[in-house]
C-alpha cells in the first residue's frame, strides 16, 4: 500500500496546478489586458448630447431675423412597437404603406431602443390628427426639436444656413465634439459665427443595461456638463434697407453693398438674384437647394464677395491718390486729353486740374497721372524702370485692402486682384514688358479684379481720409454687445491722410456738377451733398457692367456704398440712380414719392438703352 | 458520546472554510441580484411574497435549511452512511428514472422536480449517493488485484447514474461522474486510465483546431521516432503500439463525424464558441465575450462591491447560477478572484488531509470522491467563465445561487466532516 500514498501527491498536484492556472488567466484577463476595460465601458455607457439654444440673430434695429422653433417629428421605437395595424397608420399619417415598412426598417437597424424619425416636420393639422391617434399605436411618438426659423425674406447670402453636419466636416478636428446627425452652421454667418451660436453642448452619461433601459448617472453624474445657450448676433445690416436693396436689383444680376465708414459695419449686402432663407430649410430644402444651384443666374453665388471685377473709373481715384503721395502730381497739375494715348470717354473741357479730371473721368490724363507714378527714372533700363514703379504702385494699392481678402465675417471672401510685377514677369517674361504694356490699370481695366465689399471699402477710405475698419455684419455679440477685436482695429493705407481732401471735391462735382457722370445719384434736393464716382467695366462675354460707388453726406459721412449691375451699360445710368436711392433711404429712412421713377427705372427699365458716354 | 466531544472531533478549519465560501457566495449573490431601483433597506419594507423575488434573498432561505440540513447530518449515526448506501444509490436511480419520465422539460432539460415553487434537481443529489455506494463497494474489493468483475462493477456503478443523467441531457452534470476517477486512482486504479483519458480529452481538442493531416503526421512522427528510439522494447508491445496508432487515427478522423452528427446543436455551438468566440460576439459567442468582458474589466482591485456595471446590467446571462464568479472578479478584481481560488484550494487540500487520515478505505474513498467532484465543479465552472472550456451549465460549488446545488454540496461536505468527527470509533469497531 505504500507507493498508494504517493498518489495523494499526484492529486493534490493536479488540484493546485488548476488553481494557479487559473490565477494567472485572471491576471491576464483583469490586469494585463485592457480591451476587456473598455469593451465593458462601451457596453455600459451612453453619451446623451443636450443641444443648446441655438443663438439668434437682429438687425441693427433690433428686429428679430433667425430664431428657433420647435418642430415635430413622428418618432419610432421599434422594440415599443405591438401589434401595428400597418393600413390603419397609413391612412391616419397619409403616409405610402411602402414608406411606413422602409422606415420601420431602418429604424430597426439603427436601434431598437432608441427612437427613430419616420415622419419630419409635421405641419400643424398632420400633428393634430396624429398626436389624438396615437394612444392606438404603441411605440409610435410625437417628438420634437428646435429648427432654424426666419423672420426675414431678405439677407440669406450673409445668413447662410443650418443643416445636417457633413460626413467630411465630421472628418475635420474643428468639428470633433460633432456627431452625425448634429446641425452645423454650413455657409455665411451661420458657419463663421458657429461656435458663439451653437453655446455648448450638455453631456450626460448615462448607464445603461443590456436592453438599453436606462440605469441612472455614471459615477452620480460627476462627468456631466450642463448645456449653455449660445449666444445672440446683433447685425449692422438694416433690415429695411436690405429689402430695398434686394427689391431694387430683384431682376438683375449683380451686387450693393453699404457700409459705414466711420465703424465698418455693413448696412446693406445685397447679391442679386437673392432667394429667401427659409428656402435651404425644413422638408424639401434639398429639392430647392439643387433647383437654386441650376439655376443659370446662379442664386447662390455670393456676389459681392465672390465676384470679383475690373472697378473700372472708380479706381482713377486710387491711382490719383497714390501719384500724390509719390509727389509725382500736384492737385493743379493738369494733362491733355491725348486721345492718342488712350480714348476718352467723351469729349469735355481740358482737364487742367483734378477736379475736373474726376468729373470728367478723363482716361488719357489718369493715363499719365498713372504713368507719372510708374515711370519715375528709377533705372535707366525703361522695363526695370515699370517694374520698380509698378512694385511701389502695387504695395501702395494693396493698403487700400485691395488684393487681399478684408478678413469679413463671413468665408468664401475672395481676395481680388492688383497685379505685382511678378504677375507680369510669369505671363510676358522679365523685362518684357513696360508702362505701355500694362497702361489700362490706369483707368481701372484689365487684370485688376476687385470685389463689390472691396469696392465699397475704397469709398468708406476716402470719406474717412485715409483710414478704414475692415467691414463686418455683427456689430455685437451676445451680452457684450462689441463686434470681434479685429474690427475694433483703424487700418490705415499707405497714403498721407491729408491729400484725401483734393479727390472729394471732384467726386461731389460728378454728382452734384452741371454734367457731372452720376448726376442721377444726386440727393442735392435734401441738401445731402453726395461724393462719387462712375465706372463703366469692360465686358469680354457681352454688355459692359454698370458700376458707382459714393459717399454721402461728402462732409460727415454715413454712409459709403458700391453698386455693381452687370450687363446694364454706362454706370450713371444704371448703378448711380440706385446707389442714390440706398443713400437716401438710409439718410431719410424712406425713398420720396417723387424718386420712385428712378426705382422703376432700375427694376424694369431698358438699362443699356441711354447714352454711353 | 457527549456533544462536548463530537464538536471537538469536528474539523473546524474545514467547516471556517464551508462558511466562508457561502458567505462569500451569499455577498457575489447579492451583488449580482442587486437593483439600485429596489428599497434601501428591503427587509423591512417589503412582504415575505415581495422577498422572494430577489435571488439574495431566496439564497438565504436556502442557507437557513442548509444549516437544519448540517445538524441532521451531523446528528445521524454516522454507520448510517455505510449501511445505507446501497440503498440510497437505488433509491436515487429510482429518483432520476421517475424524474426522467415525469420532469416538464426546462431549457432543454428534464432533470428538475418542482413541487409547487420549489425546484430540486435529483441530479446534484446523485453525486453523493454514487460516491457513497462507490466507496462502500471499494472497501470491499481490492482495485490493485486486477479482478475484472470488481472493475467491471465499479464502472456499472458509475455509469448508470451517468447514463440516466445523459437521458435528461444535463451533459454537465454527467460530466461531474468523471470526478470519481480521481478518488478511484487513489485507490489503486490504473493510472493509464486517467492518462489515456486526458490524452484523448486533448487529441479531441487538437482535432478541431489543427487540420486532421497534420495531426496524424505529427503522431505518426512521434510514434515512429519513439519506436527507432528503443526498437527492441516497442517490438514486445507491436500490437499495444499499432492499436494505439490506429485508435488515434480513428479518433481523429472519429471526430468530425461526432461533432457533426453525434453531438446536439447547443452542444456543437458551445465546442464551436470555445474555438472562436469572436466569431460571433452578439449571438452564440455571448455568454463567453460578456463574461470575459465583465471579468477583465475588473482589474486589479476590481470596481468594488456593487459597483459592477455589466453583471448589475444583466450583460451576463445566468449571473447569480452558473457565471456567478463574473460578479467576483469584476466587484472585487484580480485581488478578490485570487483570494477566492486560494479558499477553494484550501478547500481541497483540508479536504484530502480529512481524507487521508480516515482509518477506514470507505472513509477515505468518499473524502477523495467529496474533493474531485468539488475540483471538477471548480474546474468546469471557472473554465467556462474564464472562456477556457465550452458553455457548461454546473455551478460554482457553495457560491452560486440555488437550493439543489448548495444543499448536495453540503451533504456532501458535512457527510464527510460526520464520518471524520468518528474515525477514532470507527478504529474501536
Ligand atoms: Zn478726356
Amino acid at each position: 500500500m505504500q507507493y498508494l500514498e504517493g498518489r495523494r501527491y499526484v492529486v493534490l498536484a493536479i488540484f493546485l496546478l488548476v488553481g494557479v492556472l487559473f490565477a494567472g488567466r485572471l491576471f491576464y484577463l483583469q490586469v494585463l489586458d485592457d480591451s476587456y476595460k473598455v469593451a465593458a465601458d462601451r457596453n455600459t455607457l451612453q453619451r446623451q448630447v443636450q443641444i443648446p439654444y441655438r443663438g439668434q440673430i437682429y438687425d441693427r434695429h433690433d428686429s428679430l431675423l433667425v430664431t428657433n422653433t420647435p418642430v415635430f417629428d413622428l418618432v419610432v421605437v421599434p422594440r415599443e412597437v405591438k401589434r401595428l395595424d400597418s393600413l390603419r397608420f397609413c391612412q391616419l399619417t397619409q403616409m405610402p404603406i411602402e414608406d411606413l415598412r422602409l422606415g420601420l426598417r431602418a429604424a430597426k437597424i439603427y436601434s431598437r431602443n432608441r427612437p427613430s424619425p419616420l415622419i419630419q416636420n409635421l405641419s400643424t393639422r398632420e400633428l393634430a390628427t396624429i398626436d389624438d391617434m396615437l394612444g392606438d399605436f404603441p411605440g409610435f411618438r410625437i417628438q420634437a426639436r428646435m429648427a432654424r426659423t426666419y423672420k426675414t425674406e431678405n439677407l440669406a447670402h450673409a445668413l447662410g444656413y443650418v443643416g445636417s453636419i457633413t460626413p467630411k466636416l465630421l472628418e475635420s478636428s474643428k468639428f470633433a465634439h460633432y456627431q452625425p446627425g448634429d446641425n452645423v452652421g454650413i455657409s455665411g454667418l451661420e458657419s463663421y459665427y458657429e461656435s458663439t451660436l451653437m453655446g455648448q453642448r450638455g453631456v450626460q452619461y448615462r448607464l445603461v443595461n443590456v436592453r438599453g433601459v436606462d440605469k441612472g448617472p455614471f459615477h452620480g453624474g460627476q462627468y456631466d456638463t450642463l448645456s449653455v445657450a449660445g449666444q445672440d448676433l446683433h447685425l449692422s445690416i438694416d433690415a429695411s434697407l436690405q429689402a430695398y436693396g434686394e427689391k431694387l436689383l430683384a431682376g438683375r444680376r449683380g451686387s450693393i453693398v453699404a457700409l459705414d465708414p466711420k465703424t465698418g459695419e455693413i448696412l446693406c449686402f445685397v447679391s442679386a438674384p437673392h432667394y429667401e432663407p427659409q428656402v435651404l430649410t425644413g422638408q424639401g430644402s434639398g429639392n430647392r437647394y439643387m433647383d437654386l444651384l441650376r439655376n443659370p443666374d446662379r442664386p447662390l453665388f455670393d456676389r459681392p464677395l465672390m465676384a470679383t471685377y475690373p472697378p473700372g473709373s472708380v479706381f482713377k481715384l486710387v491711382n490719383e491718390l497714390v501719384a500724390l503721395q509719390l509727389g509725382v502730381v500736384t492737385p493743379g497739375t493738369g494733362f491733355p486729353c491725348n486721345q492718342s494715348l488712350i480714348h476718352c470717354t467723351h469729349r469735355h473741357e481740358y482737364p487742367s486740374n483734378v477736379n475736373i479730371a474726376i468729373k470728367q473721368s478723363c482716361n488719357p490724363y489718369f493715363y499719365q497721372v498713372m504713368r507719372a507714378a510708374v515711370l519715375r527714372g528709377q533705372s535707366r533700363n525703361g522695363f526695370e524702370d515699370a517694374r520698380l514703379g509698378l512694385g511701389q504702385w502695387q504695395k501702395m494699392v494693396k493698403s487700400f485692402g485691395l488684393g487681399e481678402k478684408l478678413g469679413v465675417d463671413m468665408s468664401q471672401e475672395k481676395r481680388g486682384l492688383i497685379p505685382s510685377p511678378d504677375y507680369y514677369d510669369k505671363r510676358l517674361g522679365y523685362h518684357r514688358w513696360n508702362y505701355k504694356t500694362v497702361y489700362s490699370l490706369s483707368i481701372g481695366q484689365g487684370e485688376i479684379g476687385i470685389t463689390g465689399l472691396q469696392m465699397a471699402n475704397v469709398l468708406a477710405t476716402i470719406a474717412n481720409h485715409g483710414y478704414y475698419y475692415a467691414p463686418h455684419f455683427v456689430r455685437g455679440i451676445g451680452a457684450v454687445g462689441q463686434p470681434l477685436a479685429q474690427f475694433r482695429e483703424r487700418h490705415y493705407t499707405a497714403i498721407d491722410t491729408s491729400l484725401f481732401k483734393y479727390v472729394i471735391p471732384g467726386m461731389q462735382a460728378v454728382v452734384d456738377g452741371r454734367g457731372g457722370t452720376g448726376e442721377f445719384a444726386s440727393l442735392a434736393q435734401y441738401g445731402i451733398s453726395v461724393a462719387g464716382k462712375t465706372g463703366t467695366v469692360q465686358n469680354a462675354h457681352g454688355p459692359d457692367h454698370s458700376t458707382f460707388a459714393a459717399f454721402a453726406p461728402a462732409n460727415n459721412p454715413k454712409i459709403a456704398v458700391a453698386v455693381f449691375i452687370e450687363n446694364s451699360g454706362f454706370g450713371g445710368t444704371a448703378a448711380a440712380p440706385c446707389a442714390g436711392l440706398i443713400m437716401e433711404h438710409y439718410l431719410r429712412g424712406h425713398v420720396a414719392p417723387s424718386r420712385k421713377r428712378w426705382e422703376n427705372w432700375i427694376m424694369y427699365g431698358d438699362l443699356t438703352r441711354r447714352g454711353h458716354h | 458520546m457527549t456533544p462536548s466531544r463530537s464538536s471537538r472531533s469536528i474539523d473546524w478549519p474545514l467547516v471556517l472554510l464551508y462558511l466562508l465560501l457561502v458567505g462569500l457566495g451569499w455577498v457575489a449573490v447579492y451583488a449580482a441580484s442587486y437593483s439600485p431601483e429596489a428599497p434601501a433597506n428591503p427587509l423591512a419594507s417589503l412582504g415575505f411574497s415581495q422577498l422572494m423575488a430577489f435571488n439574495w434573498f431566496k439564497q438565504l432561505l436556502w442557507m437557513g435549511t442548509a444549516a437544519v440540513l448540517i445538524v441532521v447530518l451531523l446528528v445521524v449515526d454516522y454507520k448510517a452512511y455505510d449501511t445505507l448506501a446501497y440503498i440510497l444509490y437505488f433509491a436515487m436511480l429510482g429518483l432520476l428514472l421517475v424524474t426522467l419520465v415525469i420532469a416538464r422539460p426546462i431549457a432543454g432539460s428534464r432533470s428538475w422536480l418542482e413541487f409547487g415553487p420549489v425546484r430540486l434537481q435529483p441530479a446534484e443529489f446523485a453525486k453523493f449517493t454514487t460516491a457513497l455506494a462507490a466507496s462502500r463497494f471499494m472497501a470491499s474489493i481490492n482495485l490493485r488485484q486486477q479482478n475484472w468483475r470488481d472493475q467491471a462493477v465499479l464502472a456499472g456503478l458509475t455509469l448508470v447514474p451517468v447514463a440516466l443523467i445523459l437521458a435528461s441531457n444535463e451533459t454537465g452534470q454527467a460530466l461531474v461522474f468523471a470526478a470519481l476517477l480521481l478518488a478511484y486512482f487513489r485507490e489503486g486504479m490504473s493510472p493509464l486510465i486517467l492518462l489515456l483519458l486526458a490524452a484523448g480529452g486533448v487529441i479531441l481538442l487538437l482535432a478541431l483546431l489543427v487540420p486532421k493531416l497534420w495531426l496524424v503526421g505529427g503522431f505518426t512522427v512521434v510514434l515512429a521516432v519513439a519506436f527507432l528510439l528503443n526498437a527492441k522494447l516497442w517490438r514486445h508491445h507491436l500490437i499495444l503500439s499499432l492499436s494505439t496508432w490506429a485508435a488515434v487515427i480513428g479518433m481523429v478522423f472519429g471526430v468530425n463525424f461526432f461533432f457533426n452528427h453525434v453531438l446536439q446543436p447547443h452542444q456543437r455551438q458551445r465546442i464551436e464558441m470555445l474555438i472562436d468566440p469572436g466569431k460571433d460576439p452578439l449571438g452564440k459567442g455571448w455568454n463567453v465575450t460578456q463574461s470575459k468582458i465583465a471579468l477583465g474589466s475588473g482589474g486589479w482591485l476590481g470596481k468594488g462591491f456593487l459597483n459592477g456595471t455589466q453583471t448589475k446590467f444583466d450583460f451576463v446571462p445566468e449571473q447569480s447560477t452558473d457565471f456567478i464568479f463574473c460578479t467576483v472578479g469584476e466587484e472585487w478584481g484580480w485581488a478578490g478572484s485570487t483570494l477566492v481560488i486560494g479558499l477553494y484550494m484550501a478547500l481541497l487540500w483540508r479536504i484530502l488531509l480529512v481524507a487521508e487520515r480516515q482509518k477506514s478505505v470507505f472513509g477515505r474513498t468518499y473524502g477523495y470522491c467529496v474533493a474531485s467532484v468539488l475540483f471538477v465543479h471548480f474546474t468546469v465552472n471557472l473554465g467556462m467563465t474564464m472562456g477556457l472550456m465550452p458553455v457548461v451549465g454546473i455551478p460554482l460549488p457553495f457560491f452560486s445561487y440555488g437550493g439543489s446545488s448548495l444543499w448536495s454540496f453540503t451533504i456532501l461536505l458535512f457527510a464527510l466532516l460526520a464520518l471524520d468527527a468518528h474515525r477514532k470509533q470507527d478504529l474501536l469497531r
